[in-house]
């Protein structure tokens, strides 16, 4: 399990920085959403990954830690995805007020020249 | 009701930043009134800290530090607000500066664009919040409050030069905030906690792997702060975006590099026991900060235009303090935070005054009328308020600004007699004194950086001053007392610190000592940990 959660973090991350390196602001915005599924996923990979363990107590359970999954990153990643949904949200406006006042969806808000 | 002091800070700019968006924005006058009372209550908290930090009222709390636990939940389970001398002294700077501004945008910016004063309020909760948390991930949470406000601001006004310079800052912000969870999340997986004090305790207890893994959030943290303090070569960002955003928020951004100064001194200090890994160790922050001063100061000699200047003076003051608080010891540190506080409000006044200044270039309709024309100024006033956009004309106006802009040069350049002067003397000083401990070549490259930064500053600042103020053809541009007067607060402030440099650097000397205590930080925070012999 270890190694397809980390192949798909990688992956992720991967695509999304290639994609933030590229001159076109669609682009940013499509690797900034799978860079943030990969980190999102990092985080949720560093309360250890455990299956069949709940994060929230059950009262017939028990309290034994050993019994539950840390429930502090699932909140993390949960706080995480709030916040990167909501700032990419504000990126994408500001993507199209540049789109409308350049006339160009480069990053720089103009063409490179040519040869 | 005393105890709840240090949650005030934000929860005043959260209520009022929520109120104002319920006001209607025709009604200017109650809106006003409300953001001015809440930035004066968030001044007269700020300065209550202060005084219950030093010790000069009775504080809340027993001891040096205040500690308040959000909901009573005990430090690693909850998350913890400190309140140290530093953190006091961050939180009045914003204060201070923040009602400066607001005064200055009520003028005229504010009505430039919609809820600009609920960003406002936004944006100092941030600031207050960074400066206050004792947790790490509570810090992330507050960097994006700020961060969101500040791309609102930053595009205030709107035009193609400002959503253009937008675009950049806030992609890479985003980029940051990603690095940051990575870092956060490291962290808290090799040592199970994100409160700063336990870290700080359970870092010296590593393995070797886990510390390597560690040591590697740490550096992704670093990173962060260093792109958020705009330090080489990560800072490319910051002129045109400084340069582009309207004047009180150019103003109010004087302080958001000093966030990730802080964040960095914060985490290096409380790392330091434990042999903090690169970004927050001497000597590589040594050497990016005179980086960082020299980008700045051939910036600065460049800078063609007021705005861009203001810009690399910010990267020029970053620079100066990311290499003190590199230096060797800890002897830097108080004067550095002296210079801290000089050259945040130095610059903020600079940022406000140039715009007044160059306001009659743009009607002499040379090089400015493109960013004229991005503010949109010129229609709304002239449909909605015919009369205010005149304001009094203040006979003297060319003198006010002439003079502001000669006592602004003189304290971001460090000439006496005003407190640019006194911090890089203190500065220098401490450094000249510093060896042997630290090696004499530091101290030497300190002295020509700050010497010659200071020189560029001043040659820069003269020659642009000669331009926008001597020529002959520009009408008296016409100011409004509204906005002469934060910036003459401002600059009196600068010439405060200097005059009562004694106490001024007494505190600052006691913040240094009390922040370089982690200690007494850690025994605080976690009151059974520290008891229970932990190193």
């Amino acid at each position: 399990m270890e190694i397809v959660f980390a192949l798909a973090i990688g992956v992720l991350a991967g695509s999304g920085i290639y994609l933030l390196l590229r001159p076109r602001t669609f682009q940013f915005i499509m690797g900034l959403s799978l860079l943030s599924y990969a980190v999102n996923l990092f985080i949720f990979g560093m309360g250890r990954l455990r299956t069949g363990a709940a994060p929230v107590i059950d009262p017939a359970r028990g309290a034994d830690p050993a019994l539950y999954a840390d429930p502090v990153p699932q909140a993390l990643v949960l706080t995480a995805i709030v916040i990167g949904f909501a700032v990419t949200a504000l990126f994408l406006v500001v993507l199209l007020a540049a789109r409308g006042l350049a006339g160009t969806d480069h990053v720089d808000g103009r063409e490179p020249e040519r040869e | 009701m005393m105890q709840h002091l240090p949650i005030l800070p934000i929860l005043l700019p959260l209520l009022a930043g929520a109120l104002l968006l319920f006001a209607s924005e025709t009604r200017h006058r109650p809106r006003a009134l409300l953001a001015l009372g809440a930035t004066l209550a968030q001044l007269a908290t700020a300065l209550a800290l202060l005084a219950c930090a030093d010790g000069r009222i009775a504080a809340p709390w027993p001891g040096e530090l205040g500690v308040y636990a959000l909901g009573d939940w005990a430090a690693p389970f909850g998350i913890v607000l400190v309140v140290d001398r530093l953190a006091a002294l961050m939180l009045t700077l914003t204060a201070t500066l923040g009602l400066a501004a607001l005064v200055y945008a009520l003028a005229r910016w504010e009505r430039a664009g919609s809820h600009f004063l609920s960003l406002y309020q936004f944006l100092l909760m941030g600031l207050n919040g960074a400066f206050l948390t004792g947790d790490l991930f509570n810090l992330f949470v507050f960097f994006e409050v700020l961060l969101a406000a500040s791309y609102g601001l930053a595009l205030h006004g709107s035009g193609a030069p400002r959503v253009k310079a937008g675009l950049h800052y806030v992609a890479i912000n985003l980029v940051a905030s990603l690095i940051f969870l990575i870092a956060a999340a490291l962290m808290y997986g090799v040592t199970g906690t994100l409160n700063m004090a336990e870290l700080a305790l359970r870092v010296p207890q590593l393995a070797a792997g886990e510390r390597t893994l560690f040591d590697l959030g740490a550096l992704l943290l670093g990173i962060v702060f260093l792109v958020k303090a705009g330090a080489w070569p990560l800072n490319f960002w910051l002129p045109s975006t400084y340069a582009a955003a309207a004047a009180p928020v150019g103003g109010l951004f004087a302080i958001l590099t000093k966030v990730g100064v802080y964040a960095l001194l914060r985490f290096s200090v409380l790392l330091q026991e434990a042999g903090a890994p690169a970004p927050f160790e001497g000597d590589w922050l040594f050497y990016c900060g005179l980086a960082t001063i020299a980008v700045g100061t051939l910036g600065v000699l460049a800078a063609q235009k007021l705005d861009r200047l203001a810009g690399f003076l910010v990267i020029v003051s970053s620079g100066t303090l990311l290499a003190a608080f590199g230096f060797t010891g800890t002897t830097l540190t108080g004067p550095a935070l002296y210079y801290l506080a000089s050259s945040v409000l130095g610059s903020g006044a600079f940022f406000m005054l140039i715009e007044m200044a160059e306001r009659n270039r743009a009607v002499a309709a040379d090089l400015l009328a493109i960013s004229f024309e991005a503010f949109g100024l010129q229609d709304r006033h002239e449909s909605e308020h015919p009369d205010e956009m005149a304001g009094v004309a203040i006979p003297a106006a060319m003198a006010f600004l002439g003079l502001a802009f000669i006592s602004c040069t003189v304290v971001l350049a460090g000439l006496p007699p005003f407190s640019g002067f006194v911090a890089k003397f203190a500065l220098l000083k401490a450094a000249i004194a510093a060896p042997p401990a630290a090696p004499a070549l530091h101290a030497n490259l300190l002295f020509a950086a700050l010497i010659l930064s200071g020189l560029a500053g001043l040659i820069a600042l003269s020659r642009l001053g000669i331009r926008v103020f001597w020529s002959s053809e520009r009408p008296t541009p016409r100011l409004q007392w509204l906005e002469a007067g934060p910036v003459a607060a401002l600059v009196l402030l600068c010439a405060v610190l200097a005059f009562g440099a004694g106490p001024a650097m007494d505190y600052f000397e006691a913040a240094a000592r009390s922040l370089h205590d982690t200690s007494a930080y850690v025994g605080v925070v976690l009151p059974e940990a520290a008891a229970g012999g932990a190193p």
